[in-house]
């Protein structure tokens, strides 16, 4: 658990939310909506609430971080280096020839990945079957948390793995949406309605919490609560605004998969130090 | 080959069993041999028989239900934490329906699961073309870390399974649902990439894996009879491809046919034609399905219309070698 104050959680997540930014507008390619609406979220799970050893990424004792929609890659990527996984420059390699930093994140080739993922869907399962394995390999207080994005939620691969999880009784499965709003096509409503997507969760026989996907304290207390939990696998809703911090971009699902170029870059950069007034950056 | 310790095919005493009965046995081997093997399945248990496996390690058994995507995904989270799972259904849903969960999470997340396919081919018979799977061989054979293996008979499913279960690479097991005349003995060998030259011969070369097997042995015997020398290559393991041994009998021979029950289009039959055209031109003939579904029917009944019969190979090659 973090030593950190919740005030030292939130610069943690602005400095996260500048490296995208940066890392995004040297690719010249990615996308920029998700990963900045996740970084409060990613904050809380690399800086409080995952068991981890950032200098033995394999440690047998962890806990698993599946990020199920892959193309949030540059929030993990700055997360983990922000968090000692591995050296922060490296993140200028994002979508580079040879980077271990692939467009979509491949467990192969950056040790701290647990899965490879680009096609959405398949977090919960895969998920599932750690969780099973846990079980059978006796490994108690494990937990497994999947990130999820809500237009992932069309697929139908994670019903399947909704009904499994809850037939299971996987209450080591916290299961994390994104709940931005926004998906290529546009609105999620409009594109495939999800609502009543609580409603949707319980029927299938999870616990659900909803929260502000956007606080960081919300975020490890919501946590804590689902590791309480032992009847049930959970899900938290996080409500989440795409494109936290960039005034330009949030809401505005045409930044779901663009990144922004060297002019927006400076703008974005600018509201990023600016947001609440609570910003703090050596580019002041 | 004496050395093959083979079963006399032309016996009276030859014997018939599923392949897929050979994968059950071979699991349950697998399982007693190693406590990380566990099982999972489709709602098809006992049809691909895992339900063997189930009856001995219920522990270590993993119901699915109806939902293809999530066998092979869960598969590749158990391998995660160090499991070797094998996970089986009809080769027509999986891999037939979850190819893309296998590429991402298994091949390319290079997770040892084990895809089980069963009642492949065009002899599951009165189902009809939406259960013949034909298109299994081609679709696993171009995934990038994965192993295709294609059992003789129900003698080789076992050794091969438990093989597999040795093995760290991601596997596609092909399986046949009908009886199959076991042509290898407990004393036959099998290796994961070997091919092997079950009848020697020096006119013609016959490339046969699965079911096809047995009708080349029995081809060559007959084309024995009329002086024609026959070398039946068996290639259990489509891939990776045992190169040296077909490239050193084409040389010798100079003719080729491939026989198997899928479609030719990327399976045994394109592979064979990929490796010859690169490296060793060679004239060949490919029996298979020829770019077409299969319809019900009786399974021999089948087998004859499509052409994949001793008799089809007997006539292509007196052909060719009279050419």
């Amino acid at each position: 658990m973090s030593t950190l104050s919740v005030e030292q959680l939130e610069l943690q997540a602005e400095q996260i939310r500048e490296d995208i930014i940066r890392m995004l507008e040297h690719a010249g390619s990615g996308h920029s909506a998700g990963p900045l609406g996740l970084a409060d979220i990613f904050t809380a799970l690399y800086f409080d609430v995952l068991k981890k050893d950032p200098k033995n990424p394999s440690w047998e004792e962890r806990d698993i971080l599946l990020l199920s929609n892959g193309h949030c890659a540059p929030v993990q990527y700055a997360s983990m280096a922000r968090a000692g996984y591995f050296d922060v420059a490296e993140l200028m390699t994002l979508r580079k020839l040879g980077t271990r930093l692939q467009g979509h994140p491949e467990r192969t080739k950056l040790p701290g990945l647990e899965n490879t993922s680009g096609p959405l869907g398949c977090g919960l399962s895969q998920a599932s079957g750690m969780a099973m394995a846990m079980r059978m390999n006796e490994e108690h207080h494990r937990w497994i948390y999947v990130v999820m994005g809500d237009g992932e939620l069309d697929e139908g691969n994670v019903w399947e793995a909704a009904m499994f999880a809850s037939k299971n009784k996987l209450s080591n499965i916290i299961g994390i949406i994104d709940r931005n709003n926004i998906q290529i096509d546009g609105p999620t409503e409009s594109v495939m309605p999800l609502e009543d997507l609580k409603g949707k969760w319980v029927s299938f026989g999870w616990h659900v919490i909803e929260i502000d996907g956007n606080n960081v304290e919300a975020v490890i207390d919501a946590c804590a609560m689902a590791r309480a939990i032992i009847e049930k696998p959970i899900m938290i809703i996080a409500h989440t605004i795409p494109g936290k911090g960039v005034d330009f971009m949030e809401y505005d699902f045409n930044w779901h998969g663009a990144p922004p170029n060297h002019e927006q870059a400076i703008e974005a950069l600018h509201d990023l130090r600016t947001l609440k007034g609570k910003i703090r950056s050596e580019h002041e | 080959m004496s050395d093959l310790k083979l079963a006399n095919i032309i016996g009276k005493d030859l014997k018939t069993e599923p392949i897929r009965t050979g994968f059950g046995r071979g699991l349950v081997l697998a399982g007693k041999a190693n406590k990380d093997v566990v099982a999972a399945c489709a709602d098809l248990t006992t049809s691909t028989q895992m339900h063997l496996f189930k009856a001995e390690f219920p522990e270590r058994f993993v119901e699915i239900g109806i939902a293809e995507q999530n066998l092979v995904t869960v598969a590749s989270g158990m391998a995660a934490m160090g499991k070797i799972p094998f996970v089986s259904s009809y080769a027509a849903f999986s891999p037939g329906r979850n190819w893309e969960q296998i590429r991402t999470t298994i091949c390319l997340n290079d997770r040892p699961v084990n895809v089980v396919g069963s009642h492949a081919g065009i002899s599951v018979g009165p189902d009809g073309a939406t259960h013949q799977m034909l298109e299994d061989i081609a679709i696993m054979r171009v995934l990038p870390n994965m192993v295709v293996i294609v059992p003789g008979d129900s003698l080789e499913a076992e050794r091969a399974t438990q093989a597999l279960a040795e093995d760290s690479r991601p596997s596609y097991l092909r399986l046949a649902r009908e009886a199959t005349p076991i042509i290898t003995t407990a004393d036959t060998p099998f290796e994961i990439g070997r091919a092997y030259i079950y009848h020697p011969g020096t006119d013609i070369t016959i490339i046969s894996t699965g079911t096809m097997t047995y009708q080349a042995l029995v081809a060559a015997e007959k084309l024995k009879k009329d002086g024609i020398s026959a070398e039946v290559v068996h290639v259990p393991t489509i891939k990776p491809l045992d190169t040296t041994t077909i490239l050193a009998s084409a040389k010798k021979t100079k003719h080729v046919i491939t026989i198997e029950e899928a479609q030719i289009i990327g399976g045994l039959g394109g592979a064979v034609a990929e490796l010859l055209g690169e490296y060793q031109p060679t004239r060949i003939v490919r029996l298979g399905m020829k770019d077409h579904f299969g319809e019900s029917g009786k399974p021999d009944e089948l087998l004859e219309h499509f052409g994949l019969t001793a008799k089809q190979i007997i006539l292509h090659a007196t052909h060719m070698v009279s050419e």
